[in-house]
């Protein structure tokens, strides 16, 4: 079969299985066994289908495109110029549902990715406006659906062992109700996988979206469904506030988003990514070009230019002063007057808005630790594989159209995040927290590579990170599994009971801090963080006024490496430090430990390139947008020029040794300080902490942060809320209840009217008809006798009556 | 006693004239008054059919009675026999009543092991 119909088939496939597991276990949840015990198997089933669609879909991707290193040359024009010949014969694809440029090699600046895009179904068209679920598949989805299922699964059979505790009735010790008693409630198991399954599929929604206005819906799904499992115990207090405030504060990203999806609206009249071809007023397909086509048009080699939709929307003024046949030809030079530039970069800067509050990027980052309070697998599908990859997901698949002052934007925002989130977790003694801050510090790492021009290198890590980050949730699940506690303070020595989840969690480690052999082997995170370091490097020369990013990653890095060993050493190395939890300690069961071991190979694995040069690197090359492939130089926003290195420079010298040996050295600091810490105890944490008082309890209370938005807006909006508040009981309430009185006084009158003359009347009627009833059934006496009697007396009465007053007629 | 009187005069008064329609009349009344009487005095219930009977055949001989040619109008084209022919009807009727009443009598016997009309009290109000 063609790949450009098997593809979106078999992706759309596996994006509908969870689909149809959560429509199940929504209507026949409670009826699957024992409490539902059997939802379980119904979602297992779902995203197992998924993975082994999603791993059809890359094999077959395999056999068209193989991968190979080198890939930067123009050895793929073949391939795709062969792909572009298969379009022509695909009916339902038309024209534009295959590759979205028009000829691989054809312009100078390089050729373009190789990608599918097409429409399933048309929500709405009217105007300017073209609503679709359509898809658009590259390499870069067929690769985020594989991690997204597999990882899911994985997560689904651990969830399956970690939530056996709904599976009867709960006693929830963390509610306490007004009687004293502490909460007890039916278990909700189906209830969990119905949530896990809508997020499953809302995520590889927006992987597979075709088009922008798609990836909002799914967008906000997700939104949704990280509200209903946040919030997932929500008789506690801590929960629904959480799951409250990781709901509002992406609403307030997702403002920003709408923002930037008005102005492309607005000025393109299309949210599609590719071109795509519609229906002409002559009835036959025209081709509409997508977003990437209208900023890197192949005309002019790929490079961005400011669409020019944007140009006469912005000069819309000289555009009604000048006739409408010459505005075609002046846009150029109103282009180069620099008209439109600011909407481009006003719609980039509002998509990553929506990126910023999904992927937990400063300034909205405080939801993501306060995600915690869900239960252990959700924080280990939202923090790896879900939810969080969504937003540097979409500033990847959406990295065109960005300009280089948004790039420089994206690349401050990630490292401020990076910085601040690897600090608070330094200091963090809630297991579950340092993982979520280092999971917010390393989207600021993918957010910094994106934004200094690694596209590869931010998409590589958030594939790497999503392996060894959900590896870690489930191992941290573990231990409080095991320990039935959060805080780090109370275990230590779990080494002995615990080793598979031990061990497992030291892979992770190595990991997360990009442990390996430099320039020879490493750990998944070797490679992608190196790729980063570099291209900051790479991006830091070019740029000397931006070095900072550079000593951002470097720094990061060397903290990462304390913190998640601190994590590490606190929880697994020396003597337990409180024998009521040590006792209580075990491993946990097999259903558990296994998506641990097959997470920890892959946490090694993810990162390697075969020697036939397969590998995830390379396979996202593929995926590339065009004209990313050179460096390009522009900016305007911030008053200087900016030049985004191209990214394959970065794999050179001197940029990849010095970024190796960079890697390598922090992050052997950051153990070594960590070890000497907690584990040789040369240093002592408590007089550390005691000399930087200030700066500890800055951390502690995570920059004050929480504090600054209450004080910003949450006070501000109770208080907005006070005076409205005021307003509707003092001047509202009491002319609404003003009229609910008088209505009243008015109905008491009617109604004593009705009760004294109205039923007076009936009632008298009635009476008076009782008592006649009542004297006549005196005369039924039952004598025949008597009735014979009273019929002869009654006619002869008649007879009398008749003669003696009705003479007259009767003689008439 | 005025009112007496007033009876009594022409009644006695046809006693001397020779028999007419008027005659028939009378005997019809003291036949239709003598059942009535009969029908609210008697306590056995076959005499209160008796009565019954009585009552019919008073306003039969009326009938009767008043189907005297002497009371044909001028040029009548009846056959002036409608007198009898409602008589026939009544008599018809009389015994189809009697069968039933006598039926009900049976039951009410049946029932109450009597015919005493005074007993049959059950629908009192």
């Amino acid at each position: 079969m063609d790949l450009s119909t098997q593809l979106p088939q078999l992706l759309g496939l596996a994006w509908l299985m969870p689909l149809a597991s959560f429509v199940l276990i929504l209507f026949f949840g409670p009826k699957m066994g024992h409490h539902g015990r059997n939802a379980a198997w119904v979602a297992t089933a779902a995203i197992v289908t998924s993975l082994v669609l999603s791993l059809v879909a890359f094999v077959s991707w395999l056999g068209a495109h193989p991968v190979s290193a080198g890939h930067h040359g123009g050895d793929h024009g073949a391939a795709h110029a062969e792909d572009h010949a298969d379009a022509a014969g695909h009916v339902a694809g038309e024209h534009g549902s295959d590759a979205w440029h028009a000829a691989g090699g054809h312009a100078a600046a390089g050729h373009g990715p190789i990608a599918y895009s097409g429409d399933w179904y048309t929500l709405y068209e009217g105007g300017r406006l073209r609503l679709s679920i359509g898809w658009y598949i590259d390499s870069l989805t067929i690769l985020m659906f594989v991690v997204v299922t597999f990882i899911a699964t994985c997560i689904h059979v651990y969830a399956s062992g970690y939530m056996h505790d709904e599976l009867h009735d709960v006693t929830d010790h963390e509610v306490t109700l007004t009687d004293g008693h502490h909460l007890h409630r039916p278990g909700r198991f189906p209830r969990f996988f119905q949530a896990l399954s809508l997020f499953c599929f809302s995520m590889l929604g927006i992987v597979i979206a075709g088009n922008l206005a798609m990836v909002f819906i799914f967008w906000e799904l997700v939104g949704i469904c990280s509200w209903f499992l946040i919030g997932f115990y929500y008789e506690r207090k801590s929960a629904s506030n959480a799951a409250n405030k990781a709901f509002i504060v992406n609403r307030v990203g997702d403002f920003g988003m709408l923002i930037g999806l008005m102005a492309l609206w607005g000025a393109l009249g299309t949210l599609q990514f590719a071109d795509s071809s519609v229906p002409g007023a002559d009835g036959h397909a025209v081709t509409k070009p997508g977003l990437f086509s209208l900023v890197r048009p192949a005309d002019h080699g790929h490079a961005l230019r400011v669409p020019d939709g944007m140009v006469e929307f912005a000069a819309a003024e000289k555009v009604a002063h000048t006739p409408p046949a010459e505005v075609a030809g002046k846009v150029d030079a109103w282009r180069a007057e620099g008209f439109g530039r600011w909407l481009l970069f006003i719609a980039g800067v509002g998509i990553f808005c929506g990126c910023v509050g999904k992927s937990a990027q400063f300034p909205l980052f405080v939801w993501l630790p306060d995600a915690m309070e869900g239960p252990t697998p959700v924080s280990a599908l939202v923090h790896s594989a879900t939810m969080v990859a969504a937003g540097v997901y979409l500033v990847g698949r959406f990295f065109p159209v960005l300009t280089p002052d948004v790039l420089l934007v994206i690349a401050y925002v990630g490292a401020i995040t990076l910085f601040i989130a690897a600090t608070i977790a330094l200091v963090a003694n809630d297991i579950k927290r340092v993982l979520a801050y280092s999971t917010v510090s390393q989207l600021g790492y993918m957010m910094l590579a994106l934004g200094v021009g690694g596209w590869a290198a931010g998409l590589f890590h958030l594939v790497t990170h999503a392996f060894f980050k959900s590896l870690l949730f489930l191992c941290s699940g573990s231990v409080i599994h095991a320990c039935h506690t959060n805080d780090m303070r109370k275990m230590g020595g779990l080494a002995r009971v615990m080793p598979y989840t031990a061990g497992t969690m030291l892979v992770g480690c190595l990991a997360i801090i990009g442990a390996g052999i430099p320039f020879v082997i490493g750990l998944s995170g070797y490679y992608s963080k190196d790729s980063i370091l570099a291209q900051a490097l790479s991006f830091a020369q070019a740029n000397p006024r931006h070095t900072i990013l550079f000593y951002a990653v470097a720094g990061g890095a060397a903290l990462t490496a304390f913190y998640m060993f601190r994590l590490w050493f606190m929880t697994f190395a020396g003597e337990p430090r409180d024998h009521h939890v040590a006792e209580h300690a075990h491993e946990s069961p097999q259903v558990m430990v296994m998506p641990l071991l097959v997470l920890a190979v892959l946490a090694v694995v993810a990162g390697w390139t075969l020697p036939g040069g397969f590998g995830i690197a390379n396979l996202l090359e593929q995926s590339r947008p065009a004209g990313t492939v050179e460096t390009a130089v522009g900016g305007f926003a911030f008053g200087q020029t900016l030049t985004i290195p191209a990214e394959h420079l970065s794999h050179g010298e001197p940029f990849h040794s010095t970024a190796t040996w960079t890697a390598f050295a922090t992050a052997l600091g950051g153990v070594l300080l960590a070890a000497a810490m907690y584990v040789w105890r040369v240093i002592s944490p408590a007089a550390v902490a005691a000399m930087f008082r200030p700066v500890y309890s800055f951390l502690a209370n995570r920059w004050y942060f929480d504090e600054l938005y209450h004080a910003l807006f949450v006070v501000p909006a109770h208080g907005l809320a006070a005076v409205a508040s005021g307003i509707d009981q003092g001047l509202i309430d009491p002319f609404i209840n003003f009229l609910a009185w008088t209505t009243r006084q008015v109905a008491g009158i009617d109604a004593w009217i009705d009760r004294t003359f109205v039923d007076g009347l009936v009632n008298a009627t009635a009476n008076a008809t009782w008592t006649l009833g009542n004297e006549l059934k005196r005369l039924q006496t039952g004598s025949l006798r008597q009735y014979v009697t009273f019929i002869v007396v009654g006619t002869v009465a008649l007879f009398v009556i008749a003669s003696l007053f009705f003479r007259q007629a009767l003689a008439g | 006693m005025t009112l007496g009187l007033a009876v009594a005069t022409p009644v006695f008064g046809l006693i001397t004239q020779p028999v007419s329609v008027a005659h028939y009349l009378v005997v019809g009344a003291i036949m239709f008054v003598c059942g009535i009487v009969c029908m609210a005095m008697k306590r056995n219930a076959l005499g209160v059919l008796m009565g019954i009977e009585l009552v019919l055949n008073g306003a039969n001989v009326n009938f009767v009675a008043f189907a005297s040619p002497y009371l044909q109008g001028e040029g009548s084209r009846s056959l002036g026999l409608d007198g009898q022919v409602i008589a026939l009807f009544v008599i018809l009727l009389a015994a189809a009543e009697a069968a039933v009443a006598l039926a009900i009598t049976l039951n009410f016997y049946n029932n109450h092991a009597t015919v005493d009309v005074d007993r049959a009290d059950d629908l009192k109000g």
